[in-house]
């Protein structure tokens, strides 16, 4: 059985304040998860496994043994005002790399700042949290965990040559019904950024959030 | 019987509490630390409280020995510190710390050197009250559990 939900994800945590690393960790192991946290995007990056020409490490033990394409992480949460690489920075070497751009990238900060919020949204970030992060917030992660899991079940049978097209129609759904739940809390929670004066008027944010009303 | 002692000082522990929550020393973000407590992890809120005064103390050092710089203010590196206690003050619910850093903050980017020196006074007053509170917090829960039965590591 290839149900996703039935391994732990397994979640990077970058923060360079130790009280905030210390909160993280706790909060993402009371919703089950299995924790990495570094002080720093370099100390990220390295986890990762991606080296300055944008290789993969296939000695890193992060790397999963299947393919030295991907590794074991599920989802990178980071601050975003961090000393040398900024957590903007660690999201776009990420997105840059094509071995680590599937992995969802969320951010987090102390400051309610919507240009930098839409700037990261536009880079690929899944979520833009405000900090102190509260545990409803993390349940905004199980989603994007799950559709990369799938997608990456999917590819790994790919690359077996296992035909099991019946399997994935459970899954599909789980993940669409909890991707709509997911926005729907999203769409409440932005309110607060919303409100603010930012509008969210990117692509990326528009097609991600179809057929979801009012983003005033 | 232990029980009448530990209700009594549960009766102590939230009156404290509330009295804290309503003078705004402390918000909803430190129930949100003690709600993260549990059998798994039953000390959470007090490592994470004793990390938060080892690091503020070495701020407010910091803070201290830049405002007493007789020639030039670095008003750039005060503003580094000063952000990163309201960083950790905000995370942990401390309130009105985190307040007065931002007033801090404020006169650290007008470069008023008049300011920094008022709002670092306020913050080390603020700082020191809140320290005593929790201690005090924390002495009381000890009790409790002593009183209760319960196994509690003795903090400092």
């Amino acid at each position: 059985m290839g149900m996703a939900c039935e391994s732990q994800f397994h979640v990077l945590a970058v923060d360079d304040s130790l009280i905030d690393r210390k909160l993280i960790e706790r909060l993402l192991k009371t919703s089950s998860y299995q924790v990495t946290t570094v002080d720093s995007g370099s100390k990220a990056l390295e986890f990762l496994g991606l080296r300055d020409n944008d290789q993969t490490d296939p000695n890193t033990p992060s790397v999963s043994p299947h393919s030295n394409q991907e590794v074991d992480v599920n989802l990178v949460i980071t601050d975003y005002c961090m000393p040398g690489m900024t957590g903007y920075d660690l999201l776009k070497k990420i997105k840059e790399s094509s071995s680590l751009r599937n992995i969802p990238v969320v951010i987090m900060s102390s400051e309610n700042v919507p240009s930098r919020i839409s700037k990261c949204l536009e880079e690929g970030a899944e979520e833009f949290f405000l900090k102190p992060v509260k545990p409803d917030d993390l349940n905004k992660l199980r989603p994007h965990m799950m559709k990369t899991q799938k997608l990456r079940d999917q590819a790994q049978k790919r690359d077996e040559k296992i035909e099991t097209p019946e399997i994935q129609l459970a899954p599909q759904s789980l993940v669409e019904q909890q991707h709509q739940q997911s926005v729907q809390i999203v769409n409440t929670n932005k309110r607060k950024t919303v409100e603010e004066g930012l509008s969210l008027e990117t692509d990326r944010t528009r097609t991600r959030y179809n057929g979801i009303a009012t983003m005033v | 019987m232990l029980g009448l002692g530990a209700d009594r000082l549960w009766a102590d522990m939230n009156r404290l509490l509330a009295f804290l929550f309503h003078q705004g020393v402390l918000d909803e973000q430190f129930l949100q630390l003690q709600q993260l407590q549990d059998e798994s992890s039953p000390n959470f809120v007090s490592e994470v409280v004793n990390i938060y005064f080892h690091e503020s103390e070495k701020l407010l050092r910091n803070l201290r020995s830049l405002l007493m710089d007789r020639e030039l203010l670095d008003y750039k590196k005060m503003g580094i510190h000063v952000n990163q206690l309201m960083g950790s003050s905000s995370s942990i619910g401390a309130n009105r710390v985190r307040n007065v850093c931002v007033a801090f903050r404020a006169a650290t980017d007008q470069n008023n050197r008049a300011g920094c020196l008022r709002a670092l006074e306020m913050l080390e007053h603020e700082y020191c009250y809140l320290k005593n509170k929790l201690h005090e917090l924390f002495q009381i829960e000890q009790e409790r559990a002593l009183a209760a039965g319960v196994r509690y590591p003795l903090q400092n």
